[in-house]
């Protein structure tokens, strides 16, 4: 009897072992199916995160859950006195995956690195049309094919690129998922065997997950990568279950179907919290709306105006309105999340008696303005026009009577850019590699008037101080030049800065350790399931 | 019979023909550049351009253009999708199976319902089981079908959790695809627990699927049988003291199948459309959600050759089911 049951126990032991006990699959509801996996050719957040945060890693990474970035597959880096010459120092014994595909012979080296930014940048590298169409949309975008000079080989470890003018957000760049590195040794392979379109079909690279398979608009799997250098992954199995419908997404969740989803529909967001089973992460998105006034005109060329003005728009109500709660009033014209934001700031109160006052003081009285409402909805704003409603009563509570416009979309991006364009212009910004530039010169720098600069405004200080940090290479330089920068800008008020919407990411409760990206991305890395 | 084949051959071609003439000036009537459109390139330069164009054959008269697509289409050459890169053909033939998976569990749902509600309602008319079928039936027909599917995503799987939410099979599951159809491979893969689950998961997309389909046969039979009912041959058979059952089973059933057969075929383009629908919802990887995401992702020579394809195979089942119509009641032969 005895033997029996020890046989027993056996078997259900053994039974317990196969099933669950030891491959933890962790199951990410997506939204959308990847363009391809080739992260330099593709500019969509879906193809990023299924290619770009599994399979690949860059020279630098985004430091979990910021904005900062830190040393990736480049150990460490120098840049020379002129900041021109970035000179990286690659970290060595980095293991490529071992696929069913392909199995690598050597580690990382300088090779990899230039082949992954070369095929991007040289019109007449074997690999820059190896997809018909491909545009290496974002390397250009930001810039890259007039900002580098050269890359050079130093050693097989040491990889130095040559810039043609100073460029802080150079680093941060290469933190950005077009700059994924690959392995020259699968590329030459597929090359030689006349597959090259391979490469972007089953991608190989230094990434904590190996790819394993993709079933079009359906799945896609991964296998945890076990030289990973930097540790194997908790969790063994990775599968993207494409779910494009936020509701289904939710049902699956709660269902256990999954254990982790984006995007959820705003409406669904208070009963996910009331769930036992989930969780409910969230920040602010790496985004800011504005009432960008037009500084050049009068009477919104007086700050005494356009303070008093600020002062009179009541933020909590439109975010409220407008976001059921899932935004925040903004301060800064840069979102809590990124470096170099400065805390000590205070917001323009609303308080109407003391902007009506403001505003007599300033000798402007039966003030008529336009307030131009986008027809779209964006992330940082999903309705503008019930936004410019509660701006228009609560101007008309300081006697100023609002008139709101709009036009359709591109007709709106392209007219707001007239600097004799009238009243004040609602819109809003989504930043793309976490560096503050992107925003404070972007939006409001000198050069930007007339284009994404939308309330024309060029104030000589807060340019000096913004252009001074673009050239300044060490962060807390930066950070300090950034910090006074919106000092200025708040001093001045060009806009009204309005909220900065929040990105809502529901897991199952037993999920742990994952981190939520300030850039909007995925990514699985450091995740577990506890049971 | 061969005449009748070839009649309706002969009223399918110039079909064809017109079809593919519109999906031939789908790509020609977009706004924007057809050869920007066709090959994904967003940055261009002229010199690119006219070579694109010229391996495109834009540069040359429109005619030439359109036999040259016909040629290429008769070939089976429907162009290579923007995003895959690959033949639109071998994406197609890898995803339909999906799609006629469902759709065959979705018509023998319509059929195996709707048929003995329809006859019940019939032999019932005018009582409260025919109010309450052709209620139902009318109900059913008028569903939103996304409304619907959501609706059963969120009762049967979401509060009472009797069935997945989308799908085809458990995640857990891995196994290689051998004749597409999802119930059949995981047979074939021997994993334990496979079938049961590629069961539960085509639960509810046939249902959503099958609503439709089924509302509308049960009304037709239900119709068909009551015209069939009044005929004399039916009177004297139950004059001669047959049962019911033999009266409406053997005699009356027959007759009333041959309209109730047409209402099923036309229901194969009816059941494509709501495909496109009932994918999305259920996640379910078939032609219909990759027209759906196809469209998502500007792949216009997906959408060009897709709707070509799926023209096609609806203009088939069609003539299949004129040939069965044929078979059944061959006086519609002549």
């Amino acid at each position: 009897m005895k033997k029996l049951t020890t046989l027993f126990a056996a078997t259900a032991l053994a039974t317990l072992m196969a099933g669950s006990a030891w491959s933890k699959t962790f199951v990410y509801c997506s939204e959308g199916s990847p363009e391809g996996f080739d992260p330099g050719l593709y500019t969509a957040g879906t193809t990023f995160d299924a290619a770009a945060h599994t399979v690949y890693n860059r020279l630098l990474e985004f430091k979990k859950g910021t904005t900062e970035t830190e040393p990736g597959l480049a150990e460490s880096w120098t840049i020379s006195d002129d900041g021109l010459e970035y000179t990286f120092k690659l970290r060595p014994g980095v293991k490529f995956q071992t696929t069913e595909f392909f199995t690598p012979t050597r580690d990382l080296n300088a090779d990899d690195v230039i082949f992954s930014l070369e095929r991007q940048w040289k019109s007449d590298h074997p690999w820059h049309g190896y997809v018909s169409g491909a545009s290496w949309e974002y390397f250009s975008g930001m810039g890259m094919p007039d900002l580098i000079e050269a890359i050079e080989r130093v050693d097989d470890m040491t990889v130095k690129i040559k810039l043609k003018r100073k460029e802080a957000p150079f680093l941060a760049n290469l933190a950005m998922p077009f700059a994924s590195i690959m392995s020259k040794e699968y590329a030459d392979k597929l090359e030689a065997d006349g597959k090259m379109n391979q490469l972007n079909q089953m991608p190989l690279g230094t990434g904590p997950f190996a790819f394993v398979g993709y079933q079009q608009d359906a799945v896609i799997r991964y296998k945890a990568h076990p030289d990973y250098w930097d540790g194997k992954q908790k969790i063994d199995d990775l599968v993207f279950s494409i779910t494009t419908d936020a509701a289904v997404r939710y049902q699956k969740l709660k269902a256990g179907e999954c254990h982790l989803m984006p995007y959820p529909n705003a409406a669904d967001v208070e009963s996910m919290k009331a769930d036992p089973n989930l969780k409910v992460m969230e920040q602010a998105g790496l985004n800011v709306a504005y009432l960008a006034y037009n500084t050049t005109q009068a009477p919104f060329d007086k700050v005494e105006v356009r303070k008093a003005l600020n002062k009179a728009i009541n933020k909590q109500a439109i975010v409220d309105a407008v976001f059921q709660g899932q935004a925040t009033p903004a301060t800064n014209p840069i979102p809590p999340t990124m470096w170099s934001y400065n805390d000590n700031i205070e917001d323009d109160t609303y308080e109407p008696e003391v902007a009506k006052k403001m505003l007599e003081d300033a000798g402007v009285t039966n003030l008529s303005m336009k307030v131009w409402a986008m027809p779209v909805a964006r992330p940082y704003m999903l309705n503008a026009r019930r936004a410019a409603e509660l701006m228009q009563a609560d101007f008309a509570k300081i006697g100023v009577n609002v008139e709101i416009v709009t036009y359709e979309w591109a007709e709106y991006l392209e007219k707001s850019k007239d600097k004799n364009r009238d009243g004040a212009v609602i819109l809003g910004w989504t930043g793309d590699n976490g560096d503050p530039d992107n925003f404070l010169d972007t939006l409001l720098g000198c050069d930007a008037v007339g284009g994404n600069n939308r309330a024309q405004w060029c104030n000589q200080e807060f340019d000096d101080l913004v252009t001074k940090a673009k050239e300044a290479s060490s962060i807390a330089e930066r950070t300090k030049l950034y910090e006074d920068a919106q000092v200025v800008f708040k001093r001045e008020a060009p806009w009204a800065t309005l909220d900065h919407s929040l990105s809502i990411v529901p897991m199952r409760k037993n999920v742990e350790g994952f981190v939520q990206s300030p850039l909007g991305d995925f990514a699985f890395d450091g995740v577990d399931i506890v049971e | 019979m061969f005449r009748f084949l070839l009649g309706r051959l002969a009223v399918l071609i110039p079909t064809f023909i017109g079809v593919s003439i519109i999906a031939f000036s789908f790509i020609r009537l977009l706004p924007g550049d057809p050869v920007a459109l066709l090959s994904g390139e967003r940055v261009m330069s002229p010199e690119r351009h006219a070579e694109i164009s010229h391996q495109l054959g834009f540069d040359r008269p429109i005619v030439v253009q359109y036999l040259d697509y016909l040629w290429g289409v008769v070939r089976g050459d429907f162009g290579v999708s923007i995003v895959t890169k690959r033949p639109v053909i071998d994406q197609f033939f890898e995803l339909f199976p999906a799609t006629v998976e469902l759709s065959i569990c979705a018509i023998v749902f319509a059929i195996v319902l709707g048929i003995p509600a329809g006859v019940i309602a019939a032999i019932k008319r005018g009582s409260v089981i025919d109010q309450i079928i052709m209620g139902t039936a009318l109900v059913g027909f008028s569903m939103p079908i996304f409304w619907w599917g959501l609706l059963l995503i969120i009762v049967v799987s979401g509060i009472l959790q009797w069935t997945p939410v989308s799908g085809r099979i458990s995640l857990m599951f891995f196994f290689p695809s051998v004749t597409g159809f999802m119930l059949i491979d995981s047979l074939l893969s021997g994993q334990e627990g496979a079938f049961q689950s590629a069961f539960n998961h085509l639960i509810l997309p046939t249902i959503v699927l099958g609503t439709i389909p089924l509302a509308v046969i049960a009304r037709q039979t239900r119709s068909a049988m009551l015209e069939v009912l009044s005929e004399d041959y039916v009177r004297t058979a139950r004059a001669k003291g047959l049962s019911t059952f033999r009266v409406v089973g053997i005699h009356a059933l027959r007759n009333a199948m041959i309209p109730v057969v047409t209402t099923i075929g036309l229901q194969v383009g009816v059941m494509l459309a709501g495909a496109i629908l009932t994918e999305t919802i259920f996640s379910w990887p078939g032609i219909g959600k990759w027209m759906v995401d196809s469209v998502f992702r500007r792949d216009y020579a997906v959408i060009q050759g897709g709707l070509l394809i799926i023209a096609g195979v609806i203009m088939l089942v069609n003539l299949a089911v004129d040939l069965l119509y044929g078979l059944i009641n061959p006086r519609i032969r002549h």
